[in-house]
């Protein structure tokens, strides 16, 4: 607990967080970490969470063609819904995103990093009255990370060779070390199930704080408390209501006009209109989801290492934040980690617009001629004006870029990972090395860049199995360095996740894991009427 | 499936584009005098003419029919075609970002997808025929009962708009006819003309801002769902009806009027002026008749439209429709569902044609021997 004080202390010695978001975060944590701590309980004795009332949402991000089988939940909606009825074996600090105890309660690694015992909590029931055992446990993670199966955790499942009960603790056996096995059991997919899911993969039963009671896919879905719930640290109100809400326009006016207590992606161009309503409230949280331009290291002419650093120069990172993301989001510095991740590398410097510099690479690059980008609105909000923002500074650098405005339909299927210079977006991951694995690793199925470097995969994959954190650091900060200078990424801004409530929401912990409370904002949120 | 066309196919251009009533293709726009030619053979073609004369209009409903089931199957090529042709395909459209080659491998065989496309057409228009439509790509659901919700949904909001807007349109029609070229006339026009005018989602969040955030007194969002009474229902559906009714008004409204104006000035009206009858007898029982055809054409397309054409207004008011869950399903590829709406809406689109047609000749009977 202390550690994280001091994370709040320097924080705030850094301008980072002014008194107010202090003492709002000191609180989320008290609630979203254990009852038990009675250091938060006594200082916010005046904002005890109430219990009872109907929390309704609304939110964009669900479509008919919804399933509420988490091994198929991808929409943002979806998440949500997940993370409301189910629990992970493993959860993560909100502000830190070091794993922290759920279904599992304690684990411990070999030395290598390739076994690990996980010991589970007795006790929980299912919302059917069944007990939650190992057995569960184990027939969950098989089912996703069986090759057959349709899994969205499939990615993260693949290093895993074995899962066992081994009287009563569950042991996880991997083809190579990985310190990071906790966080992987974060990914909202892997809910514990009922023998799985295998059985009935869309009846929805898990161990979670409210059980669902109706389901209309893309339309509403309701959920009711779940009265044998294992914590007594969430679940606040007695019923919630979830309406998709995929018009922008339809969520603020339902906000504003208090038929909804809470909305999603909030527009920061609307941000000062919504503001204006009395009782509304912002709730932005940063986050590690980036926008970028990425280019393909293999394809010419971007396989010219000069031409990258060219326009890595010639991009207006502070425009592009002020303008495409209304201040709500940070500079980004060409590699896909920010100072949310745990163990992110300090003090590489910050590379900043320089037209002299990018006409100097352009130059030694010996391209002449036009470069051509393609973009899309779909790509990341406010694609297409970045895209026009970046043609302008590459200009004054004597860079010529050509934008060839693509169709949002078929765009992640045409054109991202296809075509060689496209504007596109990440979401974060739980680790470090989740994100070098899925985007920059030689193997990676997503290496949109056609970054291949031996060495670098050399790094990674000792990093993965390195429990000593200090080296661990060190090297994370060496793999940044290579993506940062010699990568196909130009990464002008990290966004952050912007939602606005009603002022009768309160507790809502800004998580930087993932947008909406890293999805546990039903169950975290109380309402003072 | 690669070897993936151009972005736009014909099917989607059919299904989408229908909005404004008149934007329709010309394949299904049928009128009611071009009555198409009898089928042709030698026996049973007298024997069709013989029908023909003797019931006209058992004869014109039954040829409208064959033409119908012959228009649906066209559409529903043209629909498979559409979908085939979009960029991208389900599976790796539905992963998206978290799916791995192999997910996408297996959702691919598991969904046959790697069968041949005439193979996969015909399977489905098999079950089709059979009421069957099969079961969503993405939601595993059966996709006849899902539409069964949605279709309802959307037939409730288009019964109470037209139940408004029909009458209304047809006596603002008559009393502007009445008043032409006069202050009321005016007035009907220049108020219609700027509703049609403002696109459908801004008249949407006019109302919303109104009635729903400054004065309070609406239900916003328009969400329905099954444990809804009647009565929370119409008060949640107020504010997308009274949109729809703006929209649509004013285009039946000018065709009735134009179609009267049209008529007023004709031989016999002129006579029934010279016999000295009154102004409103003479529209009632000498013009209206002879107009009724082409607005009874303009109101089924504007039905048709209610039913199949208010996707903005749906997503506006978050209402649960069939546009909506068409629209959803397109952005994953998800065919079955693309298939059964576009089927569906182009059904309804054929119905209200002939039931217009129809109609018109009910009406006036001189349409039912065409020169």
């Amino acid at each position: 607990m202390s550690d994280y004080k001091n994370y709040l202390a320097d924080q705030v010695r850094m301008g980072k967080m002014n008194r107010r978001d202090f003492m709002g975060r000191a609180l989320a944590a008290g609630v979203a970490l254990s009852s038990a701590s009675t250091l938060f309980a006594t200082s916010a004795a005046a904002q005890e969470p109430k219990r009872g009332g109907h929390l309704k949402l609304g939110l964009e991000g669900g479509s008919a063609t919804d399933s509420i089988d988490p091994a198929k939940a991808t929409s943002q909606v979806m998440f949500l819904a997940v993370r409301t009825w189910g629990d992970t074996l493993v959860e993560t600090h909100p502000t830190t995103r070091a794993p922290l105890p759920a279904l599992a309660e304690s684990w411990s690694p070999s030395p290598d990093a390739t076994v690990w015992t996980f010991k589970i909590r007795k006790g929980v029931q299912f919302h059917d009255g069944k007990e939650m055992t190992t057995d569960d446990v184990v027939a969950t993670l098989k089912r996703h990370s069986d090759e057959k199966a349709e899994s969205g955790a499939l990615g993260v499942m693949k290093s895993i060779t074995s899962v066992e009960n081994k009287d009563g603790d569950l042991v996880v056996t991997l083809a190579s070390g990985n310190a990071d096995l906790p966080q992987i059991f974060t990914d909202y997919h892997l809910v514990i199930q009922p023998n799985g899911g295998t059985d009935n993969p869309t009846a929805a039963i898990g161990t979670g704080a409210y059980k669902l009671a109706s389901f209309d896919a893309g339309v509403r879905m309701t959920f009711e408390k779940n009265p044998n719930d294992w914590r007594s640290d969430r679940g606040y109100v007695d019923s919630i209501e979830v309406i998709n809400m995929n018009d922008a326009t339809a969520r603020i006016a339902a906000l504003s006009s208090g038929q909804v207590h809470f909305i999603n992606r909030v527009d920061p161009k609307t941000v000062s209109l919504l503001t204006r309503a009395p009782n509304v409230q912002l709730l932005t949280t940063s986050g590690g989801g980036h926008y970028v331009f990425i280019m393909h290291c293999d394809t010419a002419p971007f396989d010219n290492a000069d031409l990258r650093m060219a326009l890595k120069y010639a991009i207006d990172r502070e425009e592009m934040v002020t303008r495409i993301l209304g201040g709500y989001g940070k500079v980004g510095n060409d590699f896909p980690i920010n100072d949310t991740y745990a163990l992110f590398p300090e003090g590489i410097e910050q590379r900043t617009y320089d037209a002299d510099k990018a006409a100097f690479h352009f130059k030694k690059s010996g391209h002449s001629g036009p470069v051509l980008l393609r973009t899309s609105e779909v790509a990341f909000p406010g694609a297409v004006d970045a895209s026009v923002l970046f043609q302008e500074s590459a200009k004054k650098a004597g860079i010529e870029i050509e934008i060839k405005r693509e169709p949002g339909d078929g765009y992640w299927s045409n054109v991202w990972n296809v075509q060689p210079f496209s504007a596109s977006y990440w979401g974060s991951r739980a680790t470090q090395d989740q994100f070098y694995s899925g985007a920059y690793l030689s193997t990676a199925d997503w290496n949109d860049t056609r970054f291949k470097r031996p060495e670098f995969d050399k790094l990674l994959i000792s990093a993965r199995a390195e429990l000593d954190e200090a080296k661990r650091k060190d090297m994370y900060r060496q793999m940044a360095m290579m993506v940062r200078d010699d990568g196909g990424t130009i990464l002008p801004m990290f966004n952050d996740f912007v939602n606005a409530s009603s002022k009768a929401v309160k507790g809502y912990v800004s998580d930087i894991g993932n947008d909406m409370s890293n999805g546990y904002v039903a169950t975290r949120v109380w309402l003072d009427a | 499936m690669t070897g993936l066309g151009p972005d736009t196919g014909p099917a989607q251009t059919t299904v989408l584009t229908t909005a404004g009533g008149e934007s329709l293709p010309p394949s299904l726009a049928v009128s009611g005098t071009a009555v198409p030619p009898a089928p042709a053979g030698a026996v049973t073609g007298t024997v069709w003419r013989r029908f023909t004369l003797r019931r006209p209009l058992a004869a014109l409903i039954i040829q409208r029919l064959a033409l119908s089931v012959a228009l649906l199957f066209a559409v529903s090529l043209m629909i498979f075609g559409g979908v085939e042709a979009l960029p991208g395909d389900f599976a790796t459209t539905y992963l998206g970002q978290s799916g791995t080659p192999q997910a996408v491998e297996n959702i691919r065989k598991d969904l046959g997808l790697d069968k041949p496309v005439t193979e996969r057409y015909f399977s489905w228009l098999g079950g089709a025929v059979q009421g069957d439509f099969g079961t969503s790509w993405a939601s595993r659901n059966s996709v006849s009962e899902q539409i069964g919700k949605r279709l309802g949904n959307s037939l409730f909001l288009a019964f109470f708009a037209a139940l408004i807007s029909v009458p209304l349109a047809v006596a603002l029609g008559m009393l502007a006819v009445q008043y032409r070229n006069r202050l009321p006339d005016k007035i009907i026009n220049v108020v219609s003309l700027a509703a049609i005018s403002l696109p459908e989602f801004f008249i949407g969040y006019l109302l919303i801002l109104f009635f729903a955030v400054q004065l309070g007194i609406a239900t916003f969002p328009a969400t329905v769902y099954d444990s809804m009474g009647l009565g929370e229902r119409l008060s949640a559906i107020a504010l997308p009806v009274a949109t729809l009714v703006m929209v649509v008004l004013a285009h039946m409204m000018r065709m009735t009027r134009a179609a009267i104006l049209n008529v007023m000035s004709s031989a016999y009206v002129e006579t029934a002026e010279l016999k000295g009858l009154g102004a409103f007898r003479i529209i009632a029982r000498h013009a209206a008749p002879n107009a009724v055809a082409p607005v009874i054409n303009v109101i089924a397309l504007n039905l048709a439209y209610l039913v199949v054409g208010v996707v903005v207004v749906e997503v506006v008011f978050v209402y649960p429709g069939m546009g909506q869950y068409m629209v959803d399903a397109v952005t994953v590829r998800d065919m079955p569902v693309v298939q059964a709406c576009g089927l569906i809406f182009a059904a309804f689109y054929i119905f209200l044609n002939m039931a217009a047609d129809i109609l018109a000749i009910l009406a006036n009977p001189r349409l039912r021997h065409p020169r």
